[in-house]
């Protein structure tokens, strides 16, 4: 590719779209993108830019997810977060950590292989770059880095899109996560449709990302069009009907540890771990082993594990957490507490996953003003 | 802009252990064991290691040797569950994996030209038997050096012959007292709480180290304040389920500290808030 050299935004067409998916591919990526499939958008890999759903809407509400596509809709972007997140691609929801192996001096650890992937995440949402940022906080920062996530995380390219509507669980305005992407991403789209025209406005974000636009038809673009894309984005954030108020939000948990009002979210929990599944800045996870049947390999594997499981919190006497209602305290209180201490900054990023799939409907930002309300003076 | 993580080039795969070998077993008690392997490295007291048994799993477990013997690693195990039966059941020249050390180990450095008070529980002498060579080995460099220790039973108690040899010595006080024992049992029986009182130590010019069950470690707080020290003298040992021990895999939070990392060790006044919360 020749170099491209690009200062301010410009406006492409989905043609445009096209010739930058067939770049990445040419690259060597793996675009992974939202697609509708068995009435969810999931994130799976696109061959081309044809792949990507049209007239898909979304609805996310306590307890309920619904996704519908409509006939003669030509919009690419006007839904949100995808059901499941990115973390999957970065953050092995299964890994072999190593291999062991019996022999006559005693046994030998091995490696395992582990495939080169380089993912582009295209049509990535503002909460779910943050999301990506907290990861890296927790899993590169420190004096122990997880080498699994760093080999997928460091050539990921990020083509970000521009919310320009929000589900009902959004309220990624009030963590300072969105709608709009402002870090984190090497091109980022904001969808315009009018009666003559269906382009997007493009902001370039990194040198990576200006020579993807190697061969991409485009314009400068006109103040009009930058000034329409505030507008389209200012309205998402708008719309948002939820919202967390994150002032001294740390003390204040730590005041309500103690609070009956987690025995009441507790008859509601059904400790089921959906929540820290589809959260994309949970992180946690179990090492265990597994043995073939002659019990001469062994695999020591990595799963995804979940403060809502009893095993969490396991020691030899019986778990620390019992019950349920500390298993939720523990969750809401690292989310939005404990984690400014360990990594700065809140470990929630308001994509709202976590509250469309809880089967119970339990609600983050409600429970949150509660207890803001019964740690009021 | 996008930023492109700067991974420092000496990163490892952190969870991945070496092979060592047992090269000796002791029996403490009916249930525990210590252990040595043919592999050394430095550590502080306080210390952990991650200890692998093939195909059973992964635990964590201090460092239980002296740590100016850098030729050899040594553990002291309680067998309660699938891992540590493993373990038990290793003889020598078995191999297991080992990787570590891990975590903040004993203010050794600022108890330099203080007094120590060492009070454990059970198992808990194990992490605090580093203290105490190291202490001895550089006796000048501390005041009173007292031990109390406290155990189900005679029969519980670990490191016996050395609690003798200790107790031998001038330069050194030791208590030790049992939950409940035979009539031929002639010194303390009760709970180690009830030593504080009865041994000597400057409160404004001690550190105390303190490891056992939790509800334990509480009263010898509480006993200890009796006594007038602060809270910024005492130090704590705490546990929490462990998978990874550096700081990703999550098991270990307490409130807002990774045990693993921040810990094992803390500083009383920095957990005092949360240690009392129900199953926290
Ligand atoms: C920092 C630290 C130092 C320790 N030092 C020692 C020591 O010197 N000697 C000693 O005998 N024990 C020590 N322990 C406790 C020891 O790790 C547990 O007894 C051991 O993990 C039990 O594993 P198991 O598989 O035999 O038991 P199971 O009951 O079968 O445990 C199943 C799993 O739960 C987890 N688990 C259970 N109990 C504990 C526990 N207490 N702490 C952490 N994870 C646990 C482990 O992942 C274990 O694999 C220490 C624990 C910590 C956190
Ligand atoms: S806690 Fe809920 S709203 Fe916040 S980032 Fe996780 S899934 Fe999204
Ligand atoms: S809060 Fe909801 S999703 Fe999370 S564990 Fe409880 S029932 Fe499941």
């Amino acid at each position: 590719m020749t170099e491209v050299s690009i200062s301010g935004k410009v406006i492409l067409g989905l043609e445009g779209l096209g010739k930058i998916v067939s770049n990445l591919r040419r690259e060597g990526y793996s675009v992974i993108a939202p697609v509708f499939e068995a009435g969810v958008m999931k994130l799976a890999e696109i061959e081309s830019a044809d792949d990507l759903p049209r007239g898909v809407r979304d609805q996310q509400e306590k307890g309920t997810y619904r996704a519908e596509q409509i006939e003669g809709e030509r919009d690419l972007f006007k839904n949100n977060v995808s059901c499941f997140s990115y973390k999957s691609f970065l953050h092995d929801p299964h890994l072999c950590v190593f291999k062991a192996k019996k022999d006559e001096n005693g046994f030998t650890i091995e490696k395992p292989e582990r495939e080169e992937k380089r993912f582009a995440f295209f049509g990535i949402r503002s909460c779910d770059l943050t999301a990506m940022s907290k990861l890296d906080d927790v899993l590169l920062q420190g004096d122990y880095v997880d080498s699994a996530y760093d080999d997928r995380r460091k050539p990921v390219m990020n083509i970000a899109v521009n919310c320009t509507t929000s589900a009902d669980t959004c309220f990624c305005a009030s963590m300072n996560s969105g709608p709009r992407a402002r870090a984190n991403f090497d091109l980022a789209l904001t969808e315009i449709i009018d009666d003559e025209r269906h382009v997007f406005l493009c902001e370039v974000g990194s040198d990576e990302g200006a020579k993807l636009l190697c061969g991409v038809p485009f314009e400068d673009a006109p103040d009009e069009d930058d000034r329409a894309a505030d507008v389209l984005i200012v309205a998402a954030a708008k719309m948002q009907m939820r919202s967390i108020d994150t002032s001294g939000i740390a003390e204040l948990l730590q005041r309500v540890q103690t609070s009956h009002r987690f025995e009441e979210i507790a008859e509601r929990c059904l400790a089921c771990a959906n929540c820290t599944m589809v959260c994309p800045t949970c992180f946690c996870t179990n090492i265990f082993d597994v043995t073939d049947l002659t019990g001469d390999n062994a695999e020591r594997v990595r799963h995804w594990d979940s403060c809502f499981t009893l095993s969490y919190s396991q020691l030899h006497g019986g778990s620390v957490r019992q019950s349920v209602s500390a298993r939720y305290r523990q969750f809401i209180t690292h989310k939005l507490g404990t984690w400014h201490d360990q990594f700065g900054g809140i470990g929630c990023v308001g994509c709202g996953r976590c509250i469309a799939w809880c089967p119970t409907g339990i609600d983050i930002t409600e429970e949150m003003a509660v207890f803001r309300q019964l740690a009021a003076p | 802009m996008q930023q492109r993580s700067t991974i420092a080039p000496n990163s490892f795969d952190a969870l991945i252990p070496e092979t060592a070998r047992v090269t000796s077993v002791r029996k403490e008690t009916v249930d525990t064991f210590t252990m040595d392997l043919d592999r050394g490295f430095r550590f502080e007291p306080g210390q952990f290691n991650m200890l692998y048994a093939f195909g059973a799993g992964e635990v964590p477990i201090s460092i239980s040797g002296d740590p100016a013997d850098s030729s050899r690693l040594v553990h002291t195990i309680r067998s309660v569950g699938a891992v540590t039966k493993r373990l038990e059941a290793l003889r020598p020249g078995d191999m297991l994996g080992v990787r570590g050390p891990y975590g903040e180990g004993w203010p050794m450095a600022k108890a330099r030209g203080h007094d120590i008070v060492i009070v454990a529980g059970g198992i808990g002498l194990a992490p605090l038997r580093p203290v105490i060579y190291h202490a001895l080995r550089h006796r000048d460099d501390y005041g009173n050096v007292v031990l109390l220790y406290g155990a189900r039973s005679p029969e519980d108690m670990i490191f016996e012959s050395e609690l003798h040899r200790w107790r031998g010595r001038f330069d050194m006080g030791v208590k030790v007292i049992v939950d409940r024992a035979p009539s031929s049992w002639r010194t303390h029986v009760g709970v180690v709480t009830t030593l504080i009182p009865k041994v000597y130590f400057d409160p404004i010019d001690t550190i105390a180290m303190v490891c056992g069950p939790e509800v334990m470690m509480r009263f010898v707080v509480r006993e200890f304040q009796n006594r007038g020290l602060t809270e910024d003298k005492i130090y704590v040992s705490m546990e929490r389920n462990m998978k990874c021990a550096v700081g990703l895999c999550g098991h270990c939070q307490f409130g807002p500290e990774f045990i693993c990392a921040d810990g094992p060790v803390f500083r009383y006044d920095r957990v005092r808030d949360i240690i009392g919360i129900r199953e926290i």
